[in-house]
């Protein structure tokens, strides 16, 4: 469930070359303008991107919407909880779903779901964008110098990915969260927790776009506008930085777009097992996972699942959406 | 369960003398009840909680088989090396131990009583030797006679920890055993007379290297079930026990099931203890926890050995059909659910922001993190559950008509203690455990409600006690001023339940303490004092006051002593709950059919 999606695993899509028919003058069209035309195409695509930026203004916003709509999100309520029948189940149907309480509560302590949701999307996101920030970081300049030089440093860089990619990532991650103090490089608590998160997530993720880039840039380095900036004596540094780069793009948007979900589901994974933020700091993997005890209360798990499920399936529609707008030769 | 166990059993072998002669925090205890029987003996119709108060379905009815089952497996069926409390309760039934905790409803249940011994221990040397006379006609299942040389020699196996691991360790530690003695196994050849002396077939004498007054409660362990040397085969006896109770083992297929037959050779005369109604019971082992529920209440099985109660789904559903609820019973254990705050750390140091904690936390959050007035237990506000004899109830630090906290008096305590603003502490809990998790959050939702504001420290529960909590230059250093625990006594009674927790002295720098907080000297001594005191009610009364002195202090936060929710077989008779099982009592139980 965690693993980074196979490079160029699922080979679908792509509109239609007809795209470019019946599009008006025919005069010239940037890459990009023509990538956006196809992206506008696709509704489905272009609903799970506008979902996301309603998703991050969430994040961004948490604050304020709690404020209007929810509650502190680690406040107790214990009085709509039912104590007398020691059930400790919320009081009313649907987990106690009101319209101050719009998701209803927890059992046992009747803290405000809404709000855990709301503030929860701000770790999950935060977690797998800088994740994802670091992996691609690594992964691009790691793929580009490997397959630009050749030679032993490719064979040496992609020995590195071989090894980074058996590495039992989940067994790593929960070991290495269990062990760090509490303190360390000056953090601490749960600021510790984040950045230890976005380094195991990020730091052992980035051979997955890294084989990618690599294989770009092998192909990119025999092409013509190569050969010919090396014959006129351009450097290497010059070729890397604005003539493989710039063709890199695509690939680095699309594979940083699918490589968020995984992420996300990674750091839930991670939180559901104990080794993600510090309670009572809401998440969505942690709130799953004080609700598996609790499963006669389906309502409990249903909305960080929910809030998982569609936040990962718009990220994944939205990264398909793109590749095909960017790459004109998959095939749908 | 096991964790709790397993600590234990460490934190035993590690501790001196005095220390070892109680541990706690055992998984499997159960609870019992205390404060609801006033009519103990009488029998009740089925009630919600009747067979804590009395015996439902009272019959003399031989006959019919109880079917029991086990969402794990024993630690060990043996009774040298056993440790649950519903083992303990268990193992009277093929086993007699010198003593035995009484087969009775409530608080009688809590008393001891001779089983294979004529009489309770007869103590000289200041209480640091003990005699017993054992039954005469007493026999094992192959129909030899049990004599005092199967008491000690079961008594000396158990010794040996490497063999048997799992169960208490009081005997290496209380008898005056020859040093370098390492059981009956490694060296046969020693003589152990310093330690149990067997003057002739039917007398057994124990020297103890201290006082120990209340002895009776450890010749009451199954390890003091005979055990014949010429069929002792070590490790593997447990699946070959020789019984000398009314049932014997048959079909033990281990980690799967057994069953428990008739033993021919009990002879009704010689036990006054055991009515050993059914014929027969069936043990299923590595059950599925909510098919045991679901089973029970259907009325497929009838006990669920573990006692510690019913799983959340059953327990929902139980609690909201009346008709089930009737059919359940809640008893209250011998365990204290509690947080130490550490005097240790500032402003913790000072009593009065000691005092503002005690104030100022909401004690039916407490109960609620640990599942509410039924499955977690009732407010407490003293060390000593109303199980343990010795019990007062008092409350130093009231905390409202609705326990939700009195916040002015914390106020006034913050004032009193020069931080009138509030303060910054941290709290520790087992991070494996949602319910000290719950607590840990409660404690932190209902402090800041004057300014103090707590941060949460879960910790890997197997080193809590040995690299966190239980080690007090950790708990300075990381201003650790709150820790969630808990503690259950082997046995009810005070010494038991008090000596870990309370004494200064089984406190480690080195780490693997379970006392984190109580560092008073005068309790020390007031310990030592109630060892030596022979008068077992004078004794009752020392120990309500130690709990008093140690409340006074405010080091210690009780929480809830413990309960459990229990669902009443549909077949079995005869059905109740003694005070030291906290659960049904196995021996009373009878089967319609």
């Amino acid at each position: 469930m965690t693993l980074p999606p196979e490079a160029g695993a699922e080979a679908e899509a792509a509109i239609p070359e007809a795209v470019l028919a019946g599009a008006g003058p025919t005069e010239g069209r940037s890459l990009g303008q023509i990538a956006w035309m196809r992206l506008k195409r696709d509704k489905v695509a272009l609903a799970g991107g506008v979902f996301l930026i309603f998703l991050i203004l969430v994040a961004i916003f948490a604050p304020l919407i709690v404020k209007y709509l929810g509650y502190p999100p680690n406040e107790f309520h214990q009085e709509l909880i039912d104590t007398a029948g020691g059930t400790l189940e919320p009081i009313g149907r649907f987990g106690g779903m009101s319209w101050d309480h719009l998701m209803g509560v927890e059992p046992v302590n009747g803290r405000d779901i809404f709000s855990r949701i709301v503030y929860g999307s701000r770790i999950s996101l935060l977690i797998a964008f800088l994740a994802t920030l670091v992996s691609v970081t690594i992964g691009t300049t790691l793929g580009i110098i490997s397959g630009f030089l050749g030679g032993w440093t490719d064979t040496f860089t992609s020995r590195l990915m071989d090894v980074f990619l058996a590495f039992p990532l989940l067994v790593l991650a929960i070991a290495l969260a269990g062990v760090f103090p509490d303190q360390a490089f000056g953090l601490q608590g749960n600021q510790l927790r984040i950045a230890l998160l976005i380094f195991i997530i990020g730091f052992f993720n980035w051979p997955y776009i890294g084989r990618i880039i690599r294989g770009q840039t092998l192909s990119l380095r025999e092409r013509e506008f190569v050969e010919s900036a090396k014959s006129i004596g351009a450097r290497r540094g010059y070729i890397l930085r604005t003539e493989m780069l710039p063709n890199l793009i695509a690939p680095i948007l699309v594979y940083s777009t699918l490589l968020i979900p995984t992420n996300i589901l990674f750091e839930a994974a991670l939180s559901f097992l104990g080794v993600g933020v510090r309670p009572p700091t809401p998440s969505w993997g942690g709130m799953l996972s004080d609700a598996v005890v609790y499963y006669t209360q389906p309502h409990f798990m249903f909305w960080p699942g929910m809030a998982i499920f569609v936040t990962v399936l718009a990220f994944n529609l939205f990264g398909d959406g793109l590749r095909d707008a960017l790459d004109p030769r998959a095939n749908r | 369960m096991n964790h709790s166990r397993s600590w234990r059993v460490r934190s035993l072998a590690a501790v001196g003398v005095s220390a070892a002669l109680v541990l706690a925090a055992c998984g499997g205890g159960g609870g019992e009840t205390g404060s609801q029987q006033g009519s103990s003996n009488q029998s009740s119709q089925a009630a919600f909680d009747a067979a804590s108060a009395g015996i439902v379905n009272p019959s003399d009815k031989k006959g019919g088989t109880l079917k029991f089952a086990n969402s794990g497996d024993w630690d060990s069926l043996d009774p040298g090396e056993t440790y649950y409390q519903y083992s303990w309760n268990f193992a009277r039934l093929y086993g007699r131990a010198l003593m035995m905790a009484k087969s009775a409803p409530g608080k009688e249940g809590a008393q001891v009583t001779p089983d294979l011994a004529e009489a309770p221990g007869q103590s000289s040397d200041n209480a640091k030797t003990w005699t017993y006379k054992i039954r005469k006609g007493v026999k094992f299942d192959d129909g030899t006679e049990v004599t005092s040389a199967d008491v000690k020699y079961a008594v000396l196996r158990s010794t040996d920890k490497q063999t048997f691991p799992n169960g208490p360790a009081y005997w290496d530690a209380l008898l005056d055993l020859p040093s370098g003695y390492k059981g009956p196994y490694k060296t046969p050849n020693m003589n152990t007379d310093s330690a149990i002396e067997t003057p002739d077939e039917y007398t057994i004498v124990f020297h103890m290297k201290q006082p120990f007054a209340a002895f009776d409660y450890l010749a009451q362990q199954p390890d003091t079930m005979p055990v014949p040397k010429a069929k002792d085969t070590g490790a593997k006896y447990r699946n070959s026990i020789v019984s000398t109770g009314p049932y014997k083992f048959a079909d033990l297929q281990p980690g799967k099931s057994f069953n428990l037959v008739r033993n021919d050779q009990w002879d009704p005369a010689t036990d006054p203890n055991r009515k050993a109604l059914p014929d027969r019971i069936e043990v299923s082992l590595n059950v599925n926890a909510d098919d045991i529920d679901n089973r029970i209440i259907a009325g497929d099985l009838d006990i669920d050995v573990a006692g510690t109660g019913v799983q959340p789904a059953a327990q929902a559903r139980v609690l909201q059909d009346p008709n089930l609820k009737a059919n359940a019973d809640n008893p209250l254990s011998i365990r204290l659910w509690y947080t130490s705050i550490a005097p240790t750390v500032a402003p913790l140091d000072n009593i009065d922001c000691r005092k503002a904690i005690q104030y100022a936390m909401d004690r039916t959050g407490y109960q609620t993190a640990y599942g509410g007035q039924f499955a977690g237990g009732d407010l407490a506000t003293t060390l000593l559950p109303p199980t343990i004899p010795g019990h007062t109830d008092f409350d130093l630090y009231p905390n409202g008509q609705d326990h939700k906290g009195d916040l002015d008096a914390a106020k006034k305590s913050l004032e009193a203690c020069g931080q009138p603003n509030g303060f910054e502490t941290n709290i520790g809990y087992r991070a494996e455990r949602p319910k000290e998790k719950a607590t840990a959050e409660a404690f932190q939702q209902a402090l800041s409600r004057v300014g103090i504001t707590v941060t949460l420290k879960p910790f890997p529960q197997g080193d809590y006690f040995a690299q966190y909590c239980g080690l007090p230059p950790y708990v300075v250093k990381n201003k650790l001023g709150l820790c969630v625990n808990g503690w259950a006594a082997d046995w009810p009674d005070g010494f038991g339940f008090l000596s870990q927790i309370t004494d200064s002295r089984v406190i480690r720098e080195t780490g693997g303490s379970s006392n984190i907080s109580v560092r008073i000297p005068e309790v020390d001594q007031m310990l030592d004092k109630a060892l030596t005191e022979l008068d077992t009610n004078k004794r009752n009364q020392m120990w309500g006051e130690i709990d008093k002195r140690v409340m006074e202090d405010a080091v210690v936060y009780p929480g809830v002593y413990a309960k459990a929710l229990l669902v009443r077989s549909k077949n079995a008779t005869n059905i109740f709950v003694s005070d030291a099982q906290s659960m049904y009592d196995y021996v009373g139980l009878g089967a319609q059919k």
